[in-house]
């Protein structure tokens, strides 16, 4: 197990975003977290990366106890992430982009160091011709690219990727699947958040559902699919996603 | 290279005329040009490589005045040991004020800043030891040691060439840094760096220590040539505005840009001062509008962008 959460819940005042979820990632996998909006997927995300502090529950990360830690620790750990509305650091380059994260990752490079990891990562994503550019300029597709490129620049053993897929279109989500695919080959494992449903039951091997803050199917994505919980919390016809 | 190889030709040039001139008009105006760059660059630190707006930053440069000058004045202590104590006390104060105010952004930390200033300036002006209101005048036997008063303003020129030299120096290694590139990060967007590894609350503040540390040695210099310091014009929150203007209007975030900044401004000064006299301020505002407003980053910045070229001169 790469990571375990257990009993994890958090509130914002009267509203329990995240109630008493639990569930484990293996190594190597690509686990797909789905749910409708407001399910707490997001908030599921800041609480594992440290964003935010649980109220209550542990998270455990290989093998080691990181409930409460500072974000930084943790990335340092080898968790890194990509966030939904992608965070640039606009007057940077794209390639000092990347290298941020090269320079404070699981490695904590030196600066050449990071140059040379920031290359290859950018040969990977094909975003290499774009290096010199301020990040800034860069369209959406060619941001959550950068998210991606950066995430995986710090060497993670764990990468948290919050729907890395919307807003491409047809051609760009082919892209970023192959992308995706390359990443798991590497060995890294995968945890997802994604609303486009065809594409998180192609890649995942396994999916968790969430409604209200809880944790409410598991398994298999056809499984998850033909669950009437499920079917009637989010995904209306079955037969739409399976097609 | 080429970048911090044409700055120090530029200081050491312009510090190096009045002594081979020995003109002494000369020396005042390119000590007050030193004491700007050294300002503008120290700032540039907090404000241009980190992204928080430090608005009271010259409460640094008046703890730093105070702290050499009773040093001096109480224990004859010596200005190069009082200057370097007084930067430490200031990088020390903005260390221990740093932990608590840079949890604030924006706004929020800006107006935390000139409160700070403010209040240093009231404790001080009610402490009787320290002169009140009044300030403290040195004892003329204090310049002796340097062989008179003279000489010891001399000696307080070197001193501040050497100080410009140092922090133009410290920008320009931040700069090409893995800290400086943490610092670039936490500018851009705090909430990412953290994520990405950023231990940010330490970078910011050891980055605001380093940007107090300068100031302090400025003050400790310009207080000790002065011959007299008071609340007054020891946390003068104008100069506190004028550090902001040098930083914005040469181009912050960059090594050259405070230090182009800051000689302009020197210029554009005297100019304001002759002809419109208490409007300078005013007027300075309104350019930094302007500036705000359509070139946002500065002379060095706009440079960078329509002449390529000129890149590897203006980092």
């Amino acid at each position: 197990m790469i990571l375990e959460v257990e009993g994890l819940t958090k509130r914002f005042g009267g509203l329990v975003a995240v109630d008493g979820v639990s569930f484990e990632v293996r190594r190597g996998e690509i686990l797909g977290i789905i749910g409708p909006n407001g399910a707490g997927k997001t908030t599921l995300f800041n609480l594992i990366s440290g964003v935010y502090k649980p109220d209550e529950g542990r998270i455990v990360f290989d093998g080691e106890d990181i409930t409460g830690k500072p974000p930084y620790k943790i990335a340092r750990l080898g968790l890194a992430r990509t966030y939904q509305v992608v965070k640039p650091l606009n007057e940077l380059t794209v390639r000092e982009n990347v290298m941020v994260g090269a320079c404070f990752g699981r490695e904590y490079l030196d600066l050449d160091s990071a140059r040379r990891v920031a290359d290859e990562v950018l040969r990977m994503v094909g975003l290499m011709e774009k290096a010199e550019l301020p990040a800034g300029k860069l369209n959406v597709p060619e941001k959550k690219r950068l998210e991606m490129a950066r995430a995986l620049a710090s060497k993670p053993k764990l990468v948290l990727l919050d729907e890395v897929l919307a807003g491409l279109n047809p051609a760009e989500v082919k892209g970023m699947l192959k992308v995706i695919e390359d990443v798991r080959k590497r060995g890294i494992t995968i945890l997802m958040i994604e609303h486009l449903m065809h594409a998180i039951m192609r890649v995942s091997d396994r999916i968790i559902v969430l409604d209200y803050g809880k944790k409410i199917a598991e398994g298999k994505p056809e499984e998850v699919a033909n669950d009437p919980k499920v079917v009637e919390a989010y995904l209306g016809d079955p037969s739409l996603v399976l097609r | 290279m080429r970048t911090i190889a044409w700055l120090l030709a530029l200081i050491l040039i312009l510090g190096f005329l009045p002594i081979v001139t020995h003109d002494v008009t000369l020396r005042e105006t390119v000590f007050l040009i030193l004491m700007y760059v050294a300002l503008a660059e120290s700032l540039n630190v907090i404000l241009g490589y980190t992204g928080y707006v430090s608005f009271g930053h010259i409460v640094f440069y008046g703890i730093g005045g105070y702290v050499a000058f009773v040093l001096i004045e109480n224990y004859g202590t010596n200005i190069v040991l009082a200057m370097l104590l007084a930067g430490a006390f200031s990088a020390f104060v903005a260390y221990v004020l740093g932990l608590a105010i840079l949890r604030l952004r924006g706004a929020y930390f800006a107006i935390a800043t000139i409160g700070i200033n403010e209040a240093v300036k009231a404790l001080v002006t009610n402490l009787n030891q320290l002169g009140g209101a009044e300030g403290i005048y040195f004892n003329m036997n204090v310049y002796r040691p340097y062989g008179g008063a003279e000489n010891a303003i001399w000696f307080a020129y070197y001193l501040m060439l050497a100080v410009t030299v140092a922090v133009v120096l410290v920008n320009w290694k931040v700069k090409r840094s893995k800290f400086g590139l943490g610092l670039m990060a936490i500018r851009e967007d705090e909430d990412a760096s953290l994520t990405l590894g950023v231990n940010t609350s330490m970078y910011k503040t050891i980055a605001f220590a380093i940007s107090a540390f300068f100031p302090g040695m400025v003050g400790a210099l310009f207080f000790f040539k002065n011959g007299n310091i008071d609340p007054e014009s020891a946390f003068h929150l104008t100069k506190s505005i004028e550090m902001i203007f040098m930083v914005m209007l040469g181009g912050f975030g960059t090594v050259s840009g405070p230090v182009i900044g800051a000689m302009v401004y020197e210029r554009i000064r005297g100019l304001l001062l002759v002809s419109f006299k208490a409007l300078h301020i005013a007027i300075s505002g309104v350019i930094l509008l302007l500036i705000v407003l359509f070139v946002p980053r500065g002379i060095v910045g706009f440079l960078r962008e329509r002449v390529p070229v000129l890149r590897r001169y203006f980092e």
